[in-house]
């Protein structure tokens, strides 16, 4: 398959220059590589927030779910529970995944359910043009805050470490072969799959400049280590100015994932007919 | 208070209109409440509500007010964040619409159930899915039950003047109950019109600083929130039926007060149009009330007998107010922007239901339309006029959409 064939006919919306564009661009090359890999595209569901990151599903000719607002990984989770065979790849904003439905995302982690999620983290929310965000940084002056945020931001790649994701990486929009190397690691992932993508709003929080200058990619760390993926999330508190901000894998680790657990599960293994047979003959 | 004397009354029109500004409707909404001088503000942002708190948050920063502006993460906590400060004798104000107000049902009940006046303006927005963010009432109609007074405006300058009423029926504590003010979102959100801007020092004259008897007072504990069991429950929700019956005179009071004052009036619990005389009286809530007028106007000039009977509280419902206004039509149209899926929709229920113990026996019909943003033209209220009339001969429908298009069906 070719990545021109996931192309949707919809007319694309986002202003010029937005970083959703590069993660549109990686996730259907790296959706097109799956599908010549043995994992066809039409076992993937993608399931959005509501956001400018949303639109991404509309742009994509594959499977897709528009959740409401925030509740992007409750939908995620209940599609994997119905049928584990399925990849489940969500989009989902900074507004979407860590204020509105800031309690999903953690338990997603915690319960460690095989689902991907891509946080569009543009550190702003995009769609309702320019208020400040979980992981805007203090004294963004958004326009529900015109003297500047006093909030301090959250850090979702270390907020993702404790609670219990097992691979946690974080991209940029100004590289897209890194994108592309951990959309596909994060898919291939079993256990709950968080990449933290810098996607620069050029419209209402243009970061272009200071995200150049100062991203790198981590190498050689060692991913199964807990210690050194919360040292190299904490690096970058999304807050200081001169600190430079890792990029790449920072932790993966096996773990018993929800859906594969998840009581029931192994019934659709089972002759439903006999098992039906044997309880209702018990009752007799 | 302040002893700065209010600037008389301009009764001249060419001066009143030397004084008007042509200003956004949400700007005109944050002003009203700037004016009204709240405490604290929290919200989130949600088209197309957000101009509102945006204005609001730039008249905090200015200093033009000295409220408390919260950004919060999610609909859920602004209202929550208003429950405490409206505990503590904090005037408190929001706005959301939509999806926002479905995720504030929860707390809707506890701000109502503790008999905490907040006062917030929704900016009805259909409801998803499927996803859609232009103007109808399903939103509010939705939430026709959980003891929030109602009041629907019919333009911008009836929705920022409305705001400090809105306080006043509110704080009143006869009443203890909290007010939505429901504007068209869009419509009146984003529209541009020319109103008189309210000026603070008259608001003052009218609106006293919020008194609460009840707050959370290390002095005097209380607790708020608490359990009620059967043996007391039914009691707190008739206390409330009570001051819903009781708030519609307020209502009506303070729209006069309000007009004495600034000088101008919209009508209390409701307003009419064109009623006198009128065969068919047409229903309806909020802007589509302007379209209907020159609509009206348009088939009065053809000789037709068309009234308008318009509602700005639907709940309270002014059943007595809707009876004595609508006795002398021979059928009523009701013409609303929400569908109750299942049963018709909610003001057509409620007016039949309001007539059926009476001796009221004209036809009443209705029609929903404007459903997610769509047009509603003054042909199709000639359309609604010309069923309605033919209603007379015997109904054929009780209730329909009004401009369905059936070709994409
Ligand atoms: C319950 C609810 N509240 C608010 C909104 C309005 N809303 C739509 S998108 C959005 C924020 C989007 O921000 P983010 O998730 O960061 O996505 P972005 O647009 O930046 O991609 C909000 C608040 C909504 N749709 N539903
Ligand atoms: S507003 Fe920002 S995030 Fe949304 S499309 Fe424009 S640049 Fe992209
Ligand atoms: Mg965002």
């Amino acid at each position: 398959m070719n990545p021109k064939d996931l192309a949707s006919y919809a007319t694309n919306t986002w202003c010029p220059g937005c970083g959703n564009f590069s993660i549109l661009s990686a996730i259907r090359s790296v959706l097109a590589q799956l599908d010549q890999e043995g994992y066809p595209v039409e076992d993937v569901v993608l399931v959005s927030g509501i956001g400018c990151h949303a639109k991404i599903v509309d742009y994509l000719n594959v499977n897709s779910f528009y959740s409401i607002h925030g509740r992007t990984l409750p939908v995620a989770t209940g599609i994997k529970l119905a049928n584990p065979d399925l990849k489940v790849i969500c989009f989902s904003g900074d507004g979407d995944s860590l204020a509105e439905g800031l309690d999903h995302l953690i338990f997603a982690a915690k319960r460690n359910i095989d689902v991907t999620l891509i946080l569009h983290d543009n550190r702003v929310y995009g769609l309702t043009t320019g208020q400040f965000t979980p992981t805007s940084p203090p004294g963004f002056k958004g326009k529900s805050t015109p003297l500047g945020t006093e909030e301090l931001p959250m850090n979702p790649p270390e907020l993702m470490l404790a609670s219990g994701a097992t691979y946690i990486a974080r991209g940029y929009t100004h590289g897209i072969d890194l994108l592309q190397k951990l959309f596909k690691e994060a898919i291939l992932h079993q256990g709950f799959s968080f990449v933290d993508v810098l996607q620069v709003c050029v419209t209402f929080f243009n970061l272009y400049e200071s995200y150049n200058q100062r991203t790198y990619e981590v190498k050689d760390n060692d991913t199964s280590s807990f210690d050194e993926a919360l040292k190299i999330a904490r690096s970058w508190n999304y807050d200081d100015h001169e600190a430079r901000i890792p990029l790449g894998k920072f932790y993966q680790v096996d773990a018993p994932t929800f859906d594969r657990t998840f009581p029931g599960f192994e019934i659709r293994d089972v002759d439903r007919d006999s098992r039906i047979k044997e309880v209702l003959e018990g009752l007799i | 208070m302040s002893q700065k004397m209010s600037p008389p009354i301009q009764k001249d029109p060419q001066k009143r209109a030397a004084s008007m500004r042509v200003v956004e409707g949400s700007y005109a909404v944050a002003h009203a409440v700037m004016c009204s001088m709240p405490d604290v503000i929290s919200a989130y942002p949600i088209t197309p509500q957000t101009h509102i708190v945006e204005h609001l948050s730039q008249m905090v920063a200015d200093g033009a007010t000295d409220a408390e502006f919260l950004t919060v993460d999610s609909e859920f906590s602004a209202l929550s964040v208003l429950v405490g400060s409206s505990a503590m004798g904090g005037r408190s104000y929001s706005s959301t619409t939509s999806q926002g107000l479905a995720l504030m049902y929860e707390v809707l009940y506890n701000v109502s159930g503790m008999r905490l006046p907040v006062v917030m303006t929704v900016a009805n927005r259909a409801m998803g899915a499927p996803l859609n963010i232009w103007n109808d009432h399903q939103d509010s109609i939705g939430a026709r039950d959980v003891g929030w007074i109602q009041l629907y405006v019919e333009n911008v300058q009836e929705a920022m003047d409305a705001t400090p009423q809105a306080y006043k029926i509110a704080e009143d504590l006869d009443i203890r109950t909290p007010v939505m003010v429901c504007m068209d979102g869009f419509i009146l959100t984003h529209v541009y019109e020319p109103v008189e801007l309210l000026d603070k020092e008259r608001v003052r004259s009218f609106l006293p600083p919020y008194r609460p008897e009840h707050i959370l007072d290390p002095a005097n504990p209380y607790t708020f929130g608490a359990f009620a069991d059967p043996s007391t429950y039914t009691e707190f929700r008739y206390q409330q039926c009570e001051a819903m019956v009781k708030s519609m005179a307020k209502i009506e009071k303070a729209a006069s007060e309000f007009q004495e004052i600034f000088g101008r009036y919209y009508g209390g619990l409701i307003d009419t149009y064109r009623t006198d005389d009128a065969e068919v009286i047409i229903i309806a809530m909020g802007s589509v009330v302007g379209t209907i007028k020159d609509a009206i106007d348009q088939m009065r000039a053809a000789g037709k007998r068309v009234g308008l009977v318009k509602i700005r509280s639907y709940r309270p419902f002014p059943v007595k107010a809707l009876k004595d206004a609508l006795k002398n039509a021979q059928v009523i149209a009701v013409l609303e922007k929400d569908v109750s899926v299942g049963y018709e929709a909610g003001l057509t229920t409620d007016l039949k239901a309001a007539f059926y113990n009476s001796n009221l026996r004209m036809p009443i019909v209705g029609f929903s339309a404007g459903l997610g943003g769509r047009d509603i033209t003054i042909h199709d209220i000639e359309r609604l006029v010309q069923k309605a009339e033919a209603a007379r001969a015997g109904i054929e429908s009780e209730f329909e959409f009004l401009t369905l298009r059936k070709e994409i069906l």
